[in-house]
């Protein structure tokens, strides 16, 4: 599938000011943020924030993730955390291993639907408030159905 | 793995200071795989500092062998470099002096990284080469200390209390350059008292406390070999180990090791690492758990029998 389709001469997102600095200190695409107190196993961090990037576009196919060496020096994390995370990335088809290169993009998350399944969604939240459930209620019905449909999901 | 040397190796390992006060290091039998961050966790005076300084050779055990690299922890002392809690460094000398004192010492070894010992030393910009160590903070000192410890490039680095005089930003910055240590393959075995900051960052557990070992493993498989059971019914103790029980209100909650599933209504959840932690701290009569990769080569052939026999 050739998705990658970008024009080159968009240069690389991390060159924009913002970014600048936090780049400086993991020397690659994205930055991993750890929260130590979520209760969420740090690879599944890891994971879910690469994720995340693809699906913003923040990483596309070609990028290199920063290595483990450099995750690892910026986040104070143990190194086999973040191996465990990009083989996880990897046996999902997201990243792949490049032997003495380092690990790179390989697909990207699709936003494709996005929009529409978020206006359906804009919808539903709306009509559900009208009819009185709180925002908790909204999250609980949430969580019960995508319970149902992924039941392996595990944090 | 298992034919691999081990980073130590200690084998029925005790330790007394003196006649009348007891051993402060008791019947100590473990395995430390290489390449594992271990952290070494215990309330003060649990023998810690002692385990840390026989495995350094700065002590001979009085009773039992402790192996360091497969050697002799005299033997080993080249390819290991040890942190004292207390930072000893010479007050006289200036932190680049030190540097090169580091450097001079390790000549012979040849692993010397004069670069990666200076950014750490100087990774904040607050440290002038030309100042004494003895005009150093605390965490200064550390600072110059660890610089030594990472410059050494040893294969097996022993920290006593190593973050304890650090502010939150030196202590996340040395953590991650003992981290990218620990990435190139070196092990490092750590004592803290702060267990939430090690869970992140160690892989290996060893517990002590009243100079025995209580647990000992692969980080993930100490904790998974207990659950957090929540109930109302009476523990079947025929079946599980409780480590800790407290009644709550109706119910009551307990720290089990299990063998097998629970008899009756209880709700399983699988404990943190301080949870587990602190229930064997609070009971020091619950049996010891040596997880399957600490057992010792001598251990090896019943691995599980330790732990069975001592179950009440």
């Amino acid at each position: 599938m050739p998705l990658d389709i970008r024009i080159e001469a968009r240069p690389p997102f991390h060159y924009s000011i913002s970014e600048r600095v936090e780049c400086v200190s993991t020397g690659g695409t994205v930055e991993f943020r750890i929260d130590r107190r979520s209760g969420v196993a740090t690879y599944w961090q890891i994971v879910q924030q690469a994720k995340q990037a693809l699906r913003l576009g923040l990483l596309r196919p070609g990028d290199k993730l920063p290595t483990a060496r450099e995750v690892v020096e910026a986040t104070a994390i143990n190194p086999n955390t973040v191996l465990k995370a990009y083989r996880e990335l990897e046996r999902e088809g997201l990243v792949e291993a490049r032997r003495g290169l380092g690990t790179f993009v390989r697909a990207s998350l699709g936003a494709a639907g996005d929009s529409r399944y978020r206006a359906d969604l804009e919808d539903w939240v709306a009509r559900a408030h009208e009819d009185g459930l709180g925002r908790e209620d909204i999250t609980a019905l949430f969580d019960s159905v995508l319970d149902g449909h992924f039941p392996q999901e595990t944090p | 793995m298992t034919d691999a040397v081990a980073a130590l190796e200690a084998a029925g390992v005790g330790m007394s200071c003196s006649r009348r006060r007891g051993a402060v290091v008791e019947d100590c039998s473990f395995r430390l795989p290489q390449g594992r961050i271990c952290a070494l966790v215990g309330p003060n005076g649990a023998g810690k500092t002692t385990l840390l300084r026989l495995a350094a050779g700065l002590l001979r055990p009085a009773r039992g062998t402790l192996s360091v690299l497969g050697r002799t922890p005299a033997a080993a002392r080249g390819r290991v470099a040890y942190v004292a809690q207390s930072k000893p460094l010479h007050p006289h000398l200036s932190v680049a002096d030190t540097l090169r004192f580091g450097a001079e010492l390790n000549r012979d070894t040849g692993r010397w990284d004069q670069p990666a010992a200076e950014r750490i030393a100087y990774g904040d910009e607050t440290l002038d080469p030309f100042t004494k160590i003895r005009a150093l903070s605390g965490g200064q000192r550390t600072r110059v200390a660890l610089a030594l410890a990472l410059g050494k490039r040893a294969e097996l680095m022993l920290l006593d209390e190593p973050m304890g005089d650090l502010d939150p930003l030196a202590r996340r910055q040395l953590t991650g350059a003992l981290m990218a240590a620990a990435e190139s393959g070196t092990t490092i075995v750590m004592s803290s008292h702060v267990i939430t900051e090690l869970e992140s960052s160690c892989d290996f557990l060893l517990l002590v406390a009243g100079g025995r070992l209580r647990l000992a493993g692969a980080l993930e498989e100490v904790v998974s070999a207990h659950t957090l059971l929540t109930g109302t019914s009476a523990l079947d103790t025929s079946r599980q180990t409780v480590i800790e029980q407290r009644s709550v209100g109706r119910g009551r909650t307990a720290l089990v090791r299990a063998d097998g599933a629970p008899v009756g209504e209880w709700l399983a959840e699988r404990p943190t690492v301080e949870e587990v932690v602190l229930a064997h701290l609070r009971n020091t009569q619950a049996p010891p758990l040596l997880a399957e990769e600490a057992a010792p080569e001598s251990a090896r052939r019943a691995p599980h029998a330790r732990s069975q026999e001592n179950a009440a």
